[in-house]
């Protein structure tokens, strides 16, 4: 039985215009025991109403949430036996970072002593051992970050929520963090559910990727699923960069490229190309370079087809005969990578 | 150099106003309560220490005669200005949370009618109160109709009819500041407590109320400052009963004519405020570094 259940999950809001807004329109998730899931989309897609509706900060018109079989629905939010991350961290800037990260044991009557013992424990876990007697004030951005984690795990919840914990760090710290993450959560044992807007940073952490977008569910899968067998265009094009070709049951664009599909599902039907399936070669589909992107080891190459149509986006390896802009390619393509959409 | 003869510039004006217009005087005061009274008004010019002798207690008892009232009008002057803080406290702070809770039009709105009352006479509004409180007014005429009394109520020319002028008068100058320290709470301050496990009673004392801390210490003290030093609300609502350290300094220096007296009562509700004020700000610095 998975850990946490939410069935029917449904949420509308009323804009300021006057107009009704569905920022859940009938989510159902399951999350097991350990098990790190992310919910992924742009913003209003709904991400965040679900996780404070797990919290217990945002109320649901309706559909039901269990925790380990228990109605969460009918528990206040300092009932609720899950500890929230919060994005903006939330540290209490009056109290010390020790008192911070004993405060859910403080509030329960735990006594000074037992406490101590319990928020070194945590500290040590992030990586902060020692500075239990430093002021919020005194904590540079990683550290708070550090601080928030340990303060909402020393309670041993059983169901940990993430909201964008690392959007404002830098480029550096968050990918380290988000190894770290990943590791804490394997050590500790328990579920997480993490919101973030950053596909790469969904793909590097989680068992599981769940993609919204206005409310619902676009698609539930492992990261490598996600990415390689995206089910809409939506998801196609939020994760990663992608090439899109409507064909017809010949496998041929309206612009006349012509694609290997063994089995067209229908008379119309979407297909996408991962840039780094397409690969430079003797023969294919010819085009021009109108555009290189270094990215270090690799170049991102924009190809104009010449019967016309989008650019294509490739990825190419860097060296130096690497084609420059207005140069003449031929792109071929490993025809098993051509994936169908079903939407 | 040019830097410094430029700023000296510009704080030339204030300084000299506030060394000729606010210092002056108070030197003034600080040495005339040192001074013998003179027989008809003014000071002789001989120093004279009876002057806090008749407040403290080692008057001579043939010129100058040891009076307890002094200090306890003294007494009651703080007793009063410590009642309408915390009753201001009490009136403000459940409505500023609620203000700072409306959307911004409604807010505007509300932070508009607290302000309201500045624009009309201190005296015209306290004599409005004068009406509403006396046995014929309005608040007695009011209870009499349905009959929650059957005689008048005593309250003007009380000490409550006092502390209720205070309060009515003070109440903007809590409000504000602790308006302040409240919209800048951050609210996911207050999930974040409940999240952790903390009730709404535990959320309020370990984290609403030390975030806004430094908010209540500074509405307290620009209303008790100006509190203990009043005379107009209680010459207007208190009568003899009322009677505040501000009427005895007024009537020292224009009914009674003894300056030095006058001054010396003046120097000493200046010490208390000044104690208060060191003893307030020493708290805000703790309570913002903790």
């Amino acid at each position: 039985m998975s850990l946490l259940s939410v069935r029917g999950a449904r949420r509308v809001f009323q804009t300021p215009e006057g107009g009704r807004l569905a920022a859940l329109d009938g989510v159902d998730l399951q999350v097991g025991a350990e098990e790190f899931v992310t919910l992924l989309g742009p913003s209003g897609c709904g991400k965040t109403t679900l996780l404070r509706a797990i919290s217990g900060f945002e109320a649901l018109d309706e559909g039901t949430i269990h925790l380990q079989g228990a109605d969460l629905l009918r528990l206040a939010p300092y009932r609720r036996p899950v500890n929230t991350v919060f994005q903006s961290y939330a540290l209490f800037g009056h109290m010390s970072v020790a008192r911070n990260v004993g405060y859910a044991l403080e509030v329960r009557g735990m006594g000074r002593a037992a406490r101590q013992a319990r928020v070194d424990e945590a500290l040590e876990k992030v990586g902060l051992s020692g500075l239990g007697a430093r002021a919020i004030g005194q904590l540079s951005g990683g550290q708070r970050q550090r601080v928030a984690l340990a303060r909402a795990i020393v309670a041993e919840p059983r169901l940990l929520l993430l909201d964008e914990p690392l959007s404002a760090l830098d480029r550096n710290l968050r990918q380290q963090m988000q190894l770290e993450l990943k590791a804490l959560q394997a050590r500790l044992g328990i579920a997480f559910v993490f919101v973030t807007h950053d596909q790469e940073e969904a793909l590097t952490m989680s068992d599981r990727v769940v993609v919204m977008r206005k409310g619902r569910i676009e698609q539930i899968g492992p990261p490598r699923e996600i990415y390689r067998k995206p089910r809409t265009r939506f998801v196609a094009e939020f994760i990663g960069e992608t090439n899109l070709f409507d064909l017809d049951a010949q496998g041929r664009t309206p612009e006349g490229l012509i694609f290997a599909v063994p089995n067209p599902p229908a008379a119309r039907f979407t297909a996408c190309l991962r840039p780094s399936d397409f690969h430079l070669a003797e023969q294919g589909i010819a085009g021009v370079v109108t555009k290189v992107v270094y990215l270090g080891a690799d170049l991102h190459l924009y190809v104009q087809p010449k019967v016309g149509g989008p650019e294509l986006r490739v990825t190419a390896r860097d060296h130096a005969a690497a084609p420059v802009v207005g140069a003449e390619v031929h792109l071929g393509h490993d025809p098993e990578a051509l994936h169908l959409l079903e939407a | 150099m040019r830097q410094s003869t430029f700023l000296a510039a510009l704080l030339a004006p204030a300084t000299l106003f506030l060394g000729v217009f606010f210092l002056g005087p108070l030197l003034i005061i600080a040495v005339f309560s040192l001074l013998t009274p003179g027989l008809y008004g003014g000071v002789e010019w001989s120093f004279y220490h009876q002057n806090y002798g008749r407040i403290f207690g080692w008057a001579d008892g043939i010129m100058e005669i040891y009076e307890p009232v002094y200090l306890q009008i003294l007494l009651r002057s703080l007793g009063f200005a410590a009642l309408t803080v915390g009753l201001c406290l009490v009136i403000c702070y459940p409505v500023a949370f609620w203000v700072a809770r409306l959307p911004p039009r409604a807010r505007l709105f509300c932070l508009f009618l607290v302000t309201l009352p500045f624009f009309s006479s201190l005296i015209v509004r306290l004599y409005a109160w004068l009406l509403i409180l006396k046995p014929s007014g309005l608040l007695n005429q009011t209870l009499l109709a349905t009959g929650l009394i059957q005689t008048p109520l005593e309250i003007l020319y009380t000490q409550s009819a006092v502390v209720l002028g205070l309060v009515y008068v003070m109440v903007p100058f809590m409000f504000l500041p602790l308006y302040s320290a409240i919209d800048n709470l951050d609210r996911s301050m207050v999930e974040a407590s409940m999240d952790l496990g903390a009730n709404r009673v535990q959320t309020f004392t370990k984290v609403v109320l030390p975030q806004t801390l430094p908010g209540i210490i500074g509405g307290a003290v620009i209303v008790f400052i100006p509190s203990v030093g009043n005379f107009i609300v209680p010459d207007v609502l208190g009568g003899a009963k009322g009677l505040m350290v501000g009427n005895l300094v007024e009537q020292q220096f224009l009914s009674a004519r003894n300056w030095p007296f006058g001054a010396a009562l003046a120097m000493i509700v200046m010490g208390v405020v000044l104690a208060t004020l060191l003893y307030a700000s020493a708290r805000a610095r703790s309570a913002a570094h903790a």
